[in-house]
């Protein structure tokens, strides 16, 4: 039997992959990509967790944020679209209309 | 006496509502002018018979009452009501606010009658005096805190009344932003009594003064000077009282003289039994307050606007007050209050008149299709107007001399109170050296009070009528001068009246045993006030006081004296008209009184003026400057800290990042 | 039978629930939007009349721990139902106006309130994250309302992608506390008191997720840009309702999950309060778009906000609650003003430059906006002011000096920008002359009732913040016996 910290290990580094792909990338999607990456890192944890603790509570919540995860993903993908219509671009660093 | 409380503070809130809503929602109603303004004046006057009423019905030795109207607010062991209090202190302020303001609401009709925004401002004017109502006979330092910041409100929206003048509008701002400085202070200091006490109504304050250690009482007391410096114009924060001028007369004469700005003598003094705990922030009042006296005082020699000699003067006389209150003179500073809401107000009313007149001459003669522009403020272009309106000279004369501190009228009488209370203090305070010296800059100040007070006057209405000379087009000017309206005038004399009165409220007893032969008591102020002010004890025997009121009588007098050998001819621009004034025929045949005149002017008034010229620079660029500083410090924070927000995602992601550093850090270390 | 029994306690939030998908179906088959309006009036009112006789009725846990009821839940449902009922009685008028009067409109605004009154009654951090989720991608959604606008359309993906960011470390730190107790219920973390890096380190992330929601500085980034981005009155939802709702949970999760850790947390909440404070009301200065001013106004509002939390007590919840209350109403009322100025043709009206005399134009708005301004500037007699007092109050009689004077301070700065504005909408001279279009009779009718119950709470708050300390004394009774 693994130890829980390997899984929270491997989760913690998958998570922290996902925040600096965040912050280093440029297309929108990309981006959007690394936060979804986030979530599954988490999902991840809770697993491991609920694993550990032998409660099924982690695992119910695993699915309640693969269910927000595809709605956010809906979501933002129509944003995305209309962003990239009224842009021709999903570049974040261009779009910068609002500032200051 | 009770019962007629709500009715009080409520009449001039309905007077407030009825001109405002209606005024607001029916064009037409702003042209009922007659009605509009009987309305308003109702709404203050039968306030003010009521607190007569109440008045009459109470000794010195009544207990206060309070009256409770509801819970304002209650949250866990925080409880605030609204509950006014009738002690003799806020009765004798009630008592001023609404006589005082009676009779500037009744001047206004005449003074604002042609005014497009007249229902305005009486709702405003109304709604001044409700908030006013409720500083003065609030029970808790909450409800002080909202008439507080009430009459901030309607100073700032009657400053900018006349809105259309950028300048006006600026000044408006400049008035509630300094006001709103001292505001935070004042709040701090309430929620620090609060920690302590557990309460904010005044009884239980002072009933557990001793639970609050001596740092956190020099402290509030401290807070709360810096807020009574803000509303009542002292140093640091007066610089926007001569700006505030910028609104109609009246106003000035109302809010800026008589009574708003009283209102952080009234908060001392309502707070004196724990003012008196700390005898290092009694000192600070006292010396904020003779040093604003002496700066406002010298700025007040150089100034050529009537109004902002009278403004200068107002903020010189605030600073007797507070000189005062930091002496233990407290019924003393409450004294000068009311003679000087009697005398400053008779002077607002009577410059606002005269202003009145140059401006009704400034329209005849655009009637008359002459495009002649000029500052009907300015006192160089007035003089002779004694002829003209004999009765706003004469109850603005005796107003002056009130404010001089001739015996026997009533600045006389208060003004000699401070001075003898301050040098009282040298002997029986803590820093009693330091008090000999304030009591020194007290009697400088007495002098030079006297002496731009006779300036003003002198040059205003003696000597000849010159805006014909000064003004090209302003021909037939002389012919359009006229006395004010009677509406104008009655208030006039009525204050006059009360400016030669008002000071037999305070006769101070050492004269009366001097004539009696024994010790007797007829200093009604302190008769009055005495059981519910803590004034520290006269010491002084009669002898010094005699020669300490004679001093003071003299040096008025000698100032009124140089006065009048310079500015008796009411020629103002000496300095630099000097000869061109000399080539006019009215002076050659002075000209042999001007050798003695030029060695007045280079030892005493050449030096005077230099010094306050430069003291006006200083108040104009340092201490402005300061409070621009911060400003624009502030400002320029803000223009560089909006481009953090770059616009782009990624950027505020990293921001983001760094908050998760920065919440993990607090937490885990 | 105990569950469904049980549901008889969340009735505004099954009314706006039904209501939601009534409204969408309708909207699905019928072209006349008019009627989705009307409808979603008529589930609001009911739910807001269930929610206030909630306020009045029994308080408790629910649904085995999952939710509470009553006391400061029903309290946050009344403030949110509020906030939604204003904005959508506004909303018609003005994007009538904008030719924006589409039906999603309501449902959208339905659903994200569905998700608001979650977030009240969250006594679990599933609850909590569902409610929050709920929400936000609701507010997404709204934020880009108006496609073709570049701004609009820009406003939308920034909050997104950064509402997904912290919906990460939200999640992360739900999962960790999770691992810390064993449990995702608010009271069984509350046992938990130290549970090493994976303890403390699931409550920063928690919080994180939560400071994002609410704009606290350094995670208020999008506010400015999504709320000037947005169509106006969506900003004013997004302001009021949406963080109200917030604040309300995190009321709960505080008082309920971490009572005993007051002083870790507390600390956190100072540092927070105190950039919060001073960023948003000093950048706010130099704001000329009306919409990006109020932006800032409302991050500086939040700094005032975690004031009375860091307090921790009974009075300081109930002083938070009363200034959401406030804060809710003055900030609908203000952002509905400049709804309707912006809508005038011509100039651009949300830029402050361009507000010269308009008070006289309709002289109703330009006295409702003085009150709202003066209110959210903090001086009395209006709402706002009784707000401010009570958080800091609060947090003085805890001995938390220093962090009221930064707050006092600060809120002096604030009345420049405040007072600016009044001093554009009546001591200036007008820019141009155009000739405004006469508000509707509801949108004038709103506006009023706003100010008057702006100046109504201020002069009269004694009930209400009565009835706000009971509710959270409620909750500890709760806490205590571990109910």
């Amino acid at each position: 039997m693994i130890a829980l910290d390997w899984y929270l290990a491997l989760s913690a580094i998958l998570f922290t992959i996902g925040v600096i792909g965040v912050l280093t990338r440029k297309n929108a999607i990309v981006i959007f990509m690394c936060a979804e990456l986030m979530l599954n890192a988490v999902n991840l944890s809770l697993v491991s967790f609920s694993a550990h603790l032998g409660d099924v509570h982690g695992q119910i919540l695993v699915f309640f944020s693969l269910c927000v995860a595809a709605a956010e993903a809906a979501v933002g993908l129509a944003i995305i679209i209309a962003i990239f219509r009224n842009n021709l671009s999903v570049d974040i660093t261009r779009i910068n209309l609002l500032r200051w | 006496m009770a019962e007629l409380i709500p009715f009080i503070i409520g009449i001039p809130l309905l007077g407030f509502l009825i001109n405002g809503l209606l005024g607001l929602a029916f064009p037409a109603w702003r042209e009922q002018k007659l009605l509009i303004g009987i309305i308003a004046n109702l709404s203050v006057f039968v306030p003010f018979l009521m607190t007569l009423s109440i008045f009459m019905g109470m000794t010195g030795q009544s207990d206060p009452t309070v009256v409770t109207l509801w819970t304002w607010m209650e949250a866990g062991d925080f409880s605030a009501d609204i509950a006014y209090r009738i002690d003799q202190l806020s009765i004798l302020m009630a008592l001023i606010v609404t006589g005082v303001g009676s009779l500037i609401h009744l001047y206004s009709i005449g003074y604002m009658g042609h005014d497009e925004g007249y229902w305005k401002y009486f709702a405003y004017l109304n709604l001044f005096i409700f908030a006013m109502m409720n500083l003065v006979m609030a029970d808790n330092l909450l409800l002080l805190f909202l008439g507080w910041e009430g009459v901030g409100l309607c100073s700032y929206l009657l400053i900018g009344f006349w809105y259309s003048d950028m300048a006006k509008s600026i000044a408006a701002k400049k008035a509630f932003l300094y006001n709103r400085v001292g505001d935070a202070a004042f709040l701090i200091a309430m929620y620090l009594t609060f920690s302590h006490v557990g309460s904010l109504s005044f009884g239980e304050i002072f009933a557990s003064l001793d639970q609050i250690p001596q740092t956190t009482v020099f402290w509030i007391g401290f807070l709360l000077l810096i807020g009574a410096t803000g509303k009542s114009a002292q140093i640091p924060l007066f610089v926007w009282l001569p700006d505030a001028m910028a609104g109609p007369t009246a106003v000035s004469a109302l809010i800026h003289a008589a009574t708003m700005v009283t209102a952080g003598i009234y908060l001392i003094s309502r707070m004196s039994e724990m003012y008196v705990l700390s005898p290092e922030v009694m000192l600070l009042v006292a010396v904020i307050g003779g040093l604003t006296a002496i700066v406002a005082a010298t700025i007040a020699l150089t100034q050529h606007d009537i109004k902002s000699v009278l403004a200068y003067s107002t903020v010189s006389q605030l600073g007797f007050m507070f000189l005062a209150l930091g002496s233990g003179a407290f019924i003393a500073a409450l004294f000068h209050v009311l003679t000087h809401a009697f005398f400053k107000a008779c002077l607002f009313l009577g410059s606002g008149s005269v202003i009145h007149t140059m401006e009704h001459v400034e329209h005849k003669l655009h009637d008359e299709g002459k495009q002649v522009h000029y500052d009907p403020q300015d006192m160089r272009n007035m003089g002779g107007l004694k002829k003209y309106m004999p009765s706003t000279y004469w109850t603005f004369l005796i107003s002056t001399l009130a404010i001089a501190g001739i015996p026997p009228l009533s600045g006389f009488f208060s003004k000699d109170e401070i001075l003898v209370m301050t040098f009282n203090a040298g002997t029986v305070a803590e820093y009693g050296a330091v008090y000999y010296g304030l009591w020194g800059i007290g009697i400088i100040t007495a002098f030079l009070t006297a002496f731009y007070m006779f300036r003003l006057t002198f040059s205003t209405f003696h000597g000849e009528f010159k805006l014909e000379k000064n003004v090209a087009g302003a021909e037939g000017a002389e012919k359009h001068l006229h006395e004010s309206p009677k509406t104008m005038t009655l208030p006039l004399w009525i204050l006059a009246a009360l400016a030669v009165v008002g000071g037999f409220v305070g006769i101070p007893n050492f004269v009366a045993s001097t004539f009696a032969g024994t010790d007797v008591s007829v200093n009604q102020m302190h008769i009055w006030l005495g059981g519910s002010i803590a004034d520290f004890d006269l010491v002084l025997s009669k002898a010094v006081e005699w020669a300490l009121l004679s001093g003071a009588v003299l040096i008025a007098a000698l100032g009124i004296f140089f006065a009048y050998r310079l500015y008796g001819n009411a020629e103002v621009e000496e300095a630099d008209k000097l000869v061109s004034a000399r080539t006019r025929p009215l002076y050659s045949t002075w000209s042999d009184k001007y050798k003695v005149d030029e060695i007045y002017e280079g030892g005493i008034v050449n030096p005077l003026v230099k010094f306050s010229n430069g003291l006006y620079v200083f108040d104009m660029r340092v201490i402005d400057g300061l409070v621009n500083l911060v400003g624009g410090t502030m400002k320029l924070t803000g223009s560089l800290l909006r481009y953090i927000q770059t616009g782009v995602a990624g950027n505020y992601a990293f921001a983001l990042v760094l908050g998760v550093i920065l919440v993990f850090y607090l937490l885990l270390f | 039978m105990e569950s469904i029994s049980q549901l008889l306690h969340f009735f505004p939030l099954i009314i706006v629930t039904i209501g939601s998908l009534v409204v969408m179906m309708v909207d699905a088959f019928s072209k006349d939007t008019a009627k989705l309006y009307y409808l979603s009036v008529f589930f609001l009112i009911a739910a807001l009349a269930a929610s206030i006789s909630d306020v009045f009725g029994p308080a408790g846990e629910a649904f085995y721990g999952m939710a509470v009821y009553g006391g400061t839940s029903a309290m946050g449902g009344v403030i949110v139902l509020l906030g939604t009922l204003f904005v959508v009685l506004l909303c018609k008028e003005y994007l009538t106006a904008i030719k924006h009067h589409v039906g999603e409109v309501y449902s959208l605004i339905l659903f994200c309130t569905v998700g608001m009154l979650v977030l009240v009654t969250a006594n679990d951090l599933v609850t909590l994250f569902l409610g929050v989720e709920t929400m936000s991608i609701a507010l997404y959604v709204l934020a880009g309302l108006i496609k073709r606008d570049k701004a609009g359309a820009e406003a939308a993906l920034k909050y997104f992608l950064l509402g997904a960011f912290a919906t990460g470390f939200f999640l992360y730190g739900i999962a960790l506390l999770y691992g810390a107790a064993g449990s995702t219920q608010l009271t069984a973390i509350a046992e938990v008191t130290d549970g090493g890096l994976i303890y403390w380190g699931g409550l920063a992330m928690l919080l994180v997720g939560i400071f994002f929601k609410i704009s606290a500085v350094p995670f208020h980034m999008w506010t400015p840009d999504v709320y000037q981005g947005a169509p106006t009155l969506i900003t004013a939802y997004m302001a009021t309702a949406s963080k109200a709702a917030v604040i309300v949970a995190l009321i709960i999760l505080l008082g309920r999950a971490f009572p005993d850790i007051h002083s870790d947390w507390a600390e956190v909440f100072q540092v927070i309060a105190v950039l919060t404070m001073i960023l948003g009301n000093v950048i706010a200065l130099v704001q000329d778009n009306m919409k990006r001013m109020l932006a800032y106004s409302s991050i500086a509002h939040v700094g005032y906000i975690m004031v009375g939390l860091v307090a921790g007590t009974a009075a300081g919840y109930s002083g938070v609650m009363y200034y959401l209350f406030a804060y809710t109403i003055m900030n609908v009322g203000a952002f509905g003003v400049v709804a309707y100025y912006e809508r005038q043709k011509g100039l651009d009206f949300t830029n402050m430059e361009n507000y010269g005399g308009l008070g006289y134009k309709q002289p109703m708005f330009g006295v409702a906006m003085s009150i709202f301004m003066f209110s959210l500037a903090g001086i009395p007699p209006f709402a706002g002011f009784i707000g401010k007092y009570q958080v800091f109050a609060a947090a003085v009689y805890e001995g938390y000096i220093g962090l009221v004077l930064v707050g006092v301070i600060t809120s002096v700065i604030g009345v420049y920008y405040y007072i600016r504005v009044l001093v554009y909408l009546y001591m200036r001279e007008p820019e141009s002359d155009t000739v405004f279009q006469q508000p509707g009779m509801v949108y004038k009718t709103a506006i009023l009732v706003l100010a008057i119950m702006t100046i109504y709470f201020g002069i009269q708050p004694g009930a209400l913040s009565e009835i706000f300390t009971q509710g959270f004394e409620q909750l500890q009774i709760m806490a205590a016996t571990g109910r």
